[in-house]
């Protein structure tokens, strides 16, 4: 009875909680930590950018709230449900019920698109809101076809991944993510897989997404003036941990950190 | 022309390498699935078993298992006809090299394509036959083409359990009339012919494969 509680907050206090919430996260690889004592909430609708080099953690952030991976130690919470469930077991500590409600909440856009390869672009869409929300086929197929126009791709819905190219895999990719309806989206390196003319019309599509603002965005990306232009807050990440966050024109106009400033000149050239 | 007062014996033989061909590939092929599944998806007892299964009659003669199933087996009060215990051999047989056939296949799915499932919460059977399947078994069809046409040779061993199979046939001619060469001969095209066929038909298993796998609409409709 207490667990449905803590799943169903009342409007009012979701609308003032965070949507993410990591709380002394710690996340290991064998020996390596990667998340170490992690602090970082999101507030609903917000879209926030995570920046920083190689190997400093970011996509694990993502996918550990795509509950791809595990987490050892610390509170994570989505809407205000805990990714830990008190009696969990395994390495999520939680059922696979517990995970499957967390995941209704959430998706995600990889960077190498990751189209099932033998279903058509509509079947792509299509397919988890009818095998998973329960939409009948035509209802699911309607969902798809606004979508598919959203991102610009409506007259490709009966063509299959391998005859579109990288910039229209990944704009399906996002239609396909965004006809779960998930309050959260995160985005590891959407355009990083693209040849650079195509990067373009992908950014196009995110960029429009942004200005939904019930929808709370977790990008990380290499584009820095696109991360500029649409996030409300940039983080910038090194070894595990946020350095420094703040507005966008902050960050890239008066960074505080050293580090901060370091990496955004390596990158920036 | 002695040859054609052979043809009637060894064309009824060859139905019955035929039969227990075709039944222990069908029997063997729903063997490998499960337990190519059950290596891949269960929780580890389950896949241990599988693995036990896959092991034991990968590891050991065909021979000596059919031999087990003969002669053992009704000491223990289990006895069935030959040709009965020569599919049961032969099926095991074949679903323990095909559940590797599977089981390397489902591995080779990329872990991307799972991960993109579980993003958008599908449950694991729905992944398995929905998703990971579907690539899997493309890449399954030559290897199991290769399985069928190695079990129909290896079928020729049930005339040691005294089945009347086209080997069987083709030596007890050849006891009689002692003309070898063209015994033999005739049961070298018997055989060649009949794998021909099975070829052949793999083939359009493969192709049928393909297309439903790329079009699941159509198949599942
Ligand atoms: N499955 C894994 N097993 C072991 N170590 C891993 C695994 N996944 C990631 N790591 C390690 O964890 C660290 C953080 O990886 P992560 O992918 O989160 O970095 P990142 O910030 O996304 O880097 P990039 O910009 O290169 O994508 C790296 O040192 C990486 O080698
Ligand atoms: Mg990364």
């Amino acid at each position: 009875m207490n667990k449905v509680l803590a799943q169903q907050p009342d409007a009012a206090s979701a609308a003032a909680a965070p949507v993410i919430e990591f709380r002394n996260v710690t996340k290991r690889f064998g020996a390596l930590t990667v998340l170490d004592d992690f602090n970082f909430a999101v507030a609903p609708g917000e879209k926030v950018t995570l920046i920083g080099p190689s190997g400093s953690g970011k996509s694990t952030v993502l996918r550990i709230l795509m509950t791809l991976e595990p987490f050892q130690e610390g509170q994570l919470t989505l809407a205000g449900i805990p990714y830990h469930e008190p009696n969990g077991k395994g390495p999520f500590r939680a059922s696979d019920r517990h995970l499957h409600q967390i995941r209704s909440h959430v998706g995600m856009v990889f960077q190498s698109f990751n189209l099932f390869p033998h279903m058509s672009v509509l079947r792509n869409v299509t397919e988890a809101p009818a095998a998973v929300l329960g939409l009948s086929r035509a209802e699911a197929e309607c969902r798809a076809i606004d979508l598919l126009r959203m991102v610009g791709l409506a007259d490709k819905k009966d063509h299959y991944p391998a005859q579109l190219s990288g910039g229209q895999q990944q704009r399906v990719a996002i239609a396909r993510a965004l006809a779960m309806r998930p309050r959260v989206l995160l985005f590891d390196e959407p355009t990083s897989a693209l040849d650079p003319q195509l990067v373009g019309e992908v950014l196009g599509v995110i960029r429009n997404l942004a200005s939904e603002h019930d929808l709370t965005m977790l990008l990380v990306t290499h584009e820095m003036r696109f991360a500029r232009e649409v996030s409300d807050r940039v983080c910038f990440f090194d070894k595990g941990r946020i350095v420094e966050e703040g507005e966008p024109e902050r960050i890239f106009t008066a960074p505080a950190e050293p580090r901060t400033r370091e990496f955004l000149q390596s990158v920036l050239g | 022309m002695d040859w054609l007062t052979y043809l009637p014996s060894l064309a009824q033989g060859a139905l019955v390498t035929a039969w227990i061909t075709l039944a222990s590939i069908a029997i063997g092929a729903a063997l490998a699935f499960a337990a190519g599944i059950a290596r891949v998806e269960g929780g580890r007892a389950v896949s241990t078993l599988a693995l036990c299964y896959t092991e034991v009659f990968r590891g050991t003669s065909l021979l000596v298992q059919l031999f087990w199933l003969y002669y053992a087996l009704p000491l223990v009060g289990l006895s069935f006809d030959p040709v009965t215990t020569g599919i049961v051999g032969l099926s095991l047989h074949v679903g323990a090299y095909g559940s590797e056939i599977v089981r390397g296949a489902l591995n080779a799915v990329p872990v991307a394509q799972r991960e993109a499932a579980r993003a958008l919460n599908f449950g694991r059977v729905h992944t398995l036959m929905r998703i990971c399947l579907p690539q899997a078994i493309v890449e399954m069809m030559p290897a199991f083409g290769n399985l069928a046409i190695e079990t129909l040779k290896l079928s020729s061993l049930v005339s040691l359990i005294s089945i009347a199979d086209l080997t069987f046939r083709a030596q007890s001619i050849r006891n009689i009339t002692l003309d070898s060469a063209t015994v033999y001969t005739l049961t070298l095209v018997g055989y060649f012919l009949m794998s021909l066929v099975l070829m052949l038909a793999m083939r359009l298993i493969e192709r049928m494969v393909r297309r439903g796998a790329a079009f699941p609409r159509a198949a599942h409709a």
